[in-house]
């Protein structure tokens, strides 16, 4: 579960297990239990329709709209589905806010639990060792990897996903963006400042 | 179980490197891997708790000498061999060596995105008022069954506060065992960075867990 887990297999392991998935493929579909047609759906949803862009465009608006941005903090779920974002991963949801107090990082020290609808699939980072052992007991250390200093009285609040609920981080706006539309403002959000390991670009970052 | 994949807290698994422009599968036997283990799921029989459960329950140095992908494909062997739908022999000889389990009907394309959309919500109507109220001190129970759990190891036996109060939730506990759902009431509940990893610790730190009702008890 490491990391350098693509370092460490040489390539004839690889092979091995890109065998073993392809005749597993061939036998399961040979005894009527999957259609390879609707694998391909499966696989183009997740790598084309679903990603951290519908998170993007649910922060926009909430750093946008003040009525969206309080319908989102009472139910996240409803005010996520009205931008037409729901289903698997993402069933109950909550949004939780940045604010100059407080700063929220989001991890699954049991698994990989993660918001999809909103961020899609999550990176090999999130599921790896490192991630789920040091996010709960050392943030600040892991915010350093990610090159993030915070102030040292800003209070840091771990959410551990250990159950059917899904967090999505809702960064602060940054500051010089008054008047910003929101398409914009989407140009700030990253995936990693909605899980609370990064920060959101500054508007100087994309002029 | 008390298994490796239970990480919150363990020491020496070094920085995390975040890979920039990270794609979402590294390989097309990933892609592969990810949506037969989604695409089984309903004609295979089993919830989202067995199938945490089949990738969880193996020896430390399998599930930490494996990458994401490969446990998946490996919960996935497990799974569908305890079912009768596959044989081992069959997985490791890469061909059909007997006939199909009768009956199972497999996912259509224009299935496929309308399952997705829809998820499988875990919320369930209550049977009796919740327990604990938020602001309450609750205690997390010290356990440590065989079978699959979601109260991590590194929370158990700590004084918390509940904070999050998100209604009845599918209890993993039964329903990876195929006995029931027994929808309990979930709670998030906080904890200081201290009560948890010592007085040297971040003062500024909490971290909440999300607990089924019968993982806590009053203090």
């Amino acid at each position: 579960m490491s990391d350098h887990d693509h370092d460490r297999h040489d390539h004839s392991e690889l092979s091995e297990t890109e065998l073993r998935v392809r005749a597993l493929e061939s036998i399961l579909t040979e005894k009527g239990y999957v259609d390879p047609a609707a694998l391909d759906v499966l696989i183009d949803l997740y790598e084309k329709k679903i990603g951290p862009r519908n998170g993007v465009r649910v922060v926009a608006k909430a750093w946008s709209d003040p009525a969206y941005h309080a319908r989102l903090m009472k139910d996240a779920t409803a005010a996520i589905a009205e931008l037409d974002y729901s289903g698997r991963q993402g069933e109950h949801m909550v949004v939780v806010e940045n604010t100059p107090e407080q700063h929220n990082m989001v991890v699954c020290t049991l698994c990989s639990c993660y918001p999809h609808p909103v961020l899609g699939l999550p990176p090999v980072w999130y599921k790896s060792a490192p991630y789920r052992s040091r996010a709960v007991s050392d943030p600040r250390g892991v915010l350093r990897d990610f090159g993030v200093t915070l102030p040292e009285t800003t209070k840091i609040r771990v959410w551990d996903s250990t159950a059917e609920i899904r967090y999505l981080v809702l960064p602060m706006r940054p500051e010089g963006t008054e008047g910003w539309s929101e398409q914009q403002l989407a140009e700030l959000v990253t995936r990693d400042s909605m899980i609370g390991t990064g920060l959101p670009k500054q508007p100087s970052e994309i002029a | 179980m008390d298994g490796a994949h239970d990480m919150g807290g363990v020491k020496g698994f070094g920085p995390v490197v975040p890979e920039p422009n990270e794609p979402v599968f590294h390989d097309e036997w990933e892609r592969r891997a990810f949506a037969l283990t989604v695409a089984m799921a309903r004609p295979g029989g089993w919830n989202i708790d067995m199938s945490r459960f089949a990738r969880e329950n193996r020896p430390p140095e399998d599930y930490l000498s494996k990458s994401y992908f490969e446990l998946w494909l490996a919960g996935l062997e497990t799974l569908m061999i305890e079912r009768g739908l596959v044989t081992r022999e069959e997985i490791e000889a890469g061909k059909v060596l007997s006939p199909p389990k009768p009956g199972i009907k497999p996912v259509a394309p224009d299935e496929v995105t309308p399952a997705i959309r829809r998820g499988g919500p875990t919320e369930r109507a209550p049977k009796a008022p919740a327990l604990f109220a938020i602001g309450e001190t609750v205690r997390t129970k010290v356990i440590h069954p065989v079978t699959h759990t979601r109260l991590p190891q590194y929370v158990r036996g700590h004084l918390g506060t509940i904070e999050l109060n998100h209604g009845c939730h599918v209890f993993p506990d039964t329903n990876s065992l195929g006995k029931g759902e027994d929808p309990q009431w979930l709670y998030t509940v906080r904890f200081d960075g201290p009560e948890l990893w010592g007085k040297d610790t971040d003062p500024t730190l909490s971290v909440s867990v999300d607990a089924w009702e019968s993982y806590l008890e009053r203090v």
